[in-house]
């Protein structure tokens, strides 16, 4: 993912988490899923909570609000979730994303992103990788590398 | 199929070949005088050499050539397989390897090492004379026949599947015809009626008389690659004896109805220019032709055992896990339905694919499994060698070689398990004039065994050498700042230490161990495998390491429980029974969780407390009773639901740090369902406790 972000158009995935629009990059979502029901892991921390089924695979399921510090909905007939993969220290690991509501695919111009503001964000700036913009909408394009690695410590910590 | 390296295939086989090599070698050590050892490690060269001449790798078989050459005098009986020579051969077998990897590896180190193995041949050597002896020399041997004789008979029979496996029996009479005028005879009397025929198996036995001066050893080599299975006789020919026997046997099929003295041996596919010209003079008169049949199968075990086995790529191996393991999780399911459905037919249905599946699930990981002996013989070469290098002599004892692994589990453990040698070796055993003033013999022992406990494996490595040093052990682990100055540690954990990163209590460093890198990777690696470590030590006495690790890594048998809304599976290995936690017991506790197990007493653990589960427990909890290491602990659960086959899915790296559960795996239903590790649960129960006790007695205070 790296420097994609400012230097080329991205396509991404964009996702509804509370009132923000979240941008995901399209090439590394592999497939968006209804709710299945969510294995608790005890003492794994809220970020990744829980593990899913996808397809034979127990994969961990994230909670971006988590780490936005974001209000945690209940689930309800638009919430899904998204597959994906990231890299975690440089290993590719699979990860279900949740999202309250899939919006759309979206090509974001490079032109149109900017950096996250140091002040004025409600979240921590080091999750988010830059904003870009459609129209009269804001998208965050958040780090997820960073983010994983963040939620992996307090994880085991 | 995929197109295969023929140089990939030389290369396991070299592996292989190279490894018996070694073991030969170093059984020599033991028993020098051993000529079935002798003849093993020889063939293992030789074969070596024409497999890597006809795959190309040419810089390998002309080195073993000179090798060969040199070991040829120990095999001849010229030469004794003493250290010096163990040693250059064992470096010339690390020479070969290499070789194997890169052509041009070092020349001169080449020459250095067959210059000391030829030292090393012409030092042990009983008469001085004779270079590089190729023509088999006069002297006697060890087990010499009673006088050279002036002709041989020799009669053989090749096992029928000999032509199927490349044996051409044309050749070795062309061999013999080499030694000498030879007279051979093919008696077809075994051959069945033609509507029987298999073509391809070979049914001849046949009958030479060979009229040549040789040892019996240049004869013994024509068979030196066929003899596993073969039937051979080899007798000194006098005369008389020769033609009548000779004759009786050439009379006895119709083919061969040529008169007994100058008989060309028409039946035989062999080319027919054998000719008796001298009939020599008779010898031995005491040596009567008594046949004695060498039948090989019995003690010829590495030949007949390639033949029953099968190289199977290990991806294709773990493949058919993947696969017997979605099976699984798919017959989950099924029975999961018909038990929804209630249909008797459906029902016997996934009963009887349940059974199946359970029988090929075994079937499977039994392919995976390995004797852990393949890995033990490693390591009596890095013993040899530590010895060699620190000078401390030391006997090595494996054993359990024959107690299966894992194939995944084994690889994995070679690199502790050489950590744990090398540091038991080098700091573990004294030197043997520190051995001899604390009243021990001289020699050290150095022990590795494996053992099958439930569904565990242990894995014991021990020496009885100084043991551990405690004092050593906190004053390191304080100044590198892994535990606080006089902090209470039980001797359990203080040993422990020594398996931390950065941990070392070597005054000095040796090129061996010292540095405190390694035991962090044995800690890492058996963490990794789920298992655990313990330390035992005595001073002066020696330090016992023992590994416990999961029979296998892919699917186990495990118990379904219920905790709150979640399942979680325990391995049923570990489970010891299961009882009821009847009110009376959880009253009567008040606050010792402790239960009566027909006298014995057995902490118990709420599973919902030590996953922070709430709402209401059920009326009927019940107790798990699981071993936990060395003790018994009952874990309380809501419900028992059953036996379940568990395919065992790791946590992402995301989970890692979660060191309750050992992996996760996927119910019938499609759901996720935690595995407990229960000696992890166990520990952190017991953390979790204490924390609790601490903060009970810190508010009272």
């Amino acid at each position: 993912m790296s420097e994609i972000a400012k230097e080329k158009d991205m396509q991404a995935l964009t996702i509804g988490l509370q009132d923000e629009l979240i941008a995901l990059e399209a090439v590394r979502v592999r497939e968006i899923l209804d709710p299945v029901p969510i294995t608790a892991v005890p003492h794994a921390g809220e970020f990744v909570g829980g593990l899913i089924n996808v397809r034979g695979n127990v994969v961990p399921l994230a909670d971006l609000r988590v780490m936005f510090g974001m209000e945690r909905a209940a689930m309800n007939g638009d919430t899904r979730i998204v597959v994906m993969e990231i890299d975690i220290d440089d290993e590719p690991v699979m990860v279900g994303v949740l999202a309250e509501k899939v919006r759309d695919v979206a090509d974001i111009e490079a032109g149109s992103i900017e950096d996250a503001p140091k002040v004025g964000m409600r979240w921590p700036a080091e999750f988010v990788r830059g904003i870009g913009r459609r129209g009269e909408d804001f998208i965050i394009i958040p780090d997820l590398e960073r983010i994983f690695a963040a939620g992996t410590e307090q994880a085991a910590a | 199929m995929s197109m295969i390296d023929p140089a990939e295939v030389f290369r396991q086989e070299a592996a292989d070949l190279i490894e018996t090599l070694e073991q030969a070698l170093l059984d020599l050590q033991q028993r020098p005088d051993d000529r079935e050892i002798v003849g093993l490690a020889f063939r293992a060269l030789h074969t070596l050499k024409g497999s890597g001449a006809m795959f190309g790798f040419t810089a390998v078989s002309d080195f073993i050539h000179e090798f060969e050459t040199a070991f040829d005098r120990v095999r001849k009986g010229e030469a004794t397989a003493d250290r010096s020579l163990i040693a250059a051969a064992l470096d010339a077998r690390d020479h070969v390897s290499a070789l194997i990897e890169d052509p041009d590896a070092d020349p001169e180190r080449g020459h250095a090492i067959l210059a000391a193995l030829k030292a090393a041949v012409e030092g042990g050597e009983i008469a001085g004379e004779a270079p590089v002896a190729e023509t088999p020399l006069e002297m006697g041997e060890p087990l010499a026949e009673p006088a050279a004789t002036s002709a041989w008979h020799i009669r053989f029979k090749l096992p029928a599947d000999a032509l199927t496996l490349g044996t051409n029996p044309l050749l070795l009479l062309d061999e013999m015809r080499d030694l000498g005028p030879c007279e051979v005879t093919a008696i077809t009397e075994a051959v069945p009626a033609l509507d029987r025929l298999e073509p391809e198996e070979c049914h001849i036995t046949w009958d030479v008389q060979l009229m040549a001066a040789v040892e019996r050893d240049v004869i013994d080599d024509v068979f030196l690659f066929v003899r596993d299975d073969m039937v051979l006789s080899i007798e000194p020919l006098t005369a008389g004896e020769a033609i009548s026997a000779h004759k009786a046997e050439a009379e006895a099929p119709a083919a061969a109805s040529a008169g007994p003295d100058k008989a060309p041996a028409s039946a035989a596919p062999a080319a027919p220019e054998a000719t008796a010209q001298t009939v020599p003079a008779p010898a031995a008169p005491a040596a009567s032709p008594v046949v004695k049949l060498v039948e090989a199968p019995a003690k010829a075990a590495p030949r007949t055992e390639r033949n029953a086995t099968l190289r199977v790529p290990a991806e294709r191996l773990d493949e058919l896990m993947d696969r017997v393991g979605e099976l699984v999780i798919a017959q989950a399911r099924l029975s999961q339905l018909a038990e929804t459905l209630k249909d008797s037919a459906l029902v016997n249905v996934a009963e009887e694919i349940e059974r199946l599946t359970s029988s090929l699930r075994d079937t499977t990981m039994g392919t995976r499994m390995v004797p852990i002996g393949t890995l033990f013989g490693r390591f009596r070469r890095l013993v040899h060698d530590l010895s060699e290098e620190l000078g401390k002599p030391i006997a090595f004892v494996p054993e359990g070689e024959d107690t299966e692994l894992d194939k995944t589990v084994i690889e994995q453990l070679a690199d502790p398990l050489v950590h744990l040698i090398r540091n038991a070796i080098d700091h573990g055993l004294e030197r043997p004039e520190g051995r001899a003033s604390a009243g021990k013999p001289e020699t050290g022992t150095m022990r590795l065994s494996a053992q099958h406990r439930g569904a565990e494996v242990a894995i014991t490595v021990s020496d009885d050498g100084r043991g551990l040093d405690a004092a050593r052990i906190r004053a390191r682990a304080e100044e590198a700042g892994l535990i606080a100055p006089g902090q209470q540690l039980s001797s359990d954990e203080l040993n422990r230490m020594i398996f931390e990163p950065g941990f070392s209590t070597a005054s000095e460093v040796t090129a061996l161990s010292g540095r405190g890198v390694g035991m962090d990777v044995v800690k890492r690696t058996i963490d990794g495998l789920r298992g655990s470590i313990d330390v035992e030590t005595q001073a002066g006495k020696g330090t016992t390491v023992t590994l416990r690790l999961p029979l296998t890594l892919a699917i186990i048998d495990g118990l379904l429980v219920q905790v709150g809304d979640s399942r979680y599976t325990i391995p049923l290995g570990a489970v010891e029974e299961c009882v009821e936690l009847d009110a009376r017991t959880e009253a009567d506790a008040r606050g010792r969780s402790f239960l009566n197990l027909r006298g014995d007493l057995v902490p118990y653990l709420s599973l919902r407390d030590l996953f922070d589960v709430t709402g209401e427990t059920g009326p009927h909890q019940k107790i798990v009773v699981v071993s936990a290491g060395s003790m018994r602990v009952g874990l309380v659960v809501d419900q028992i639901i059953g036996n379940n086959q568990t395919v065992i899915k790791q946590l992402s790296r995301l989970h890692s740090g979660i060191k309750t559960f050992s992996g996760a795996t996927i119910l019938g239903d499609g759901t996720v369902a935690l595995i407990l590790d229960v000696l992890n649960l166990v520990s952190t129960g017991q953390k979790r406790e204490e924390r609790g006790r601490m903060e009970r007695l810190g508010r009272a205070a």
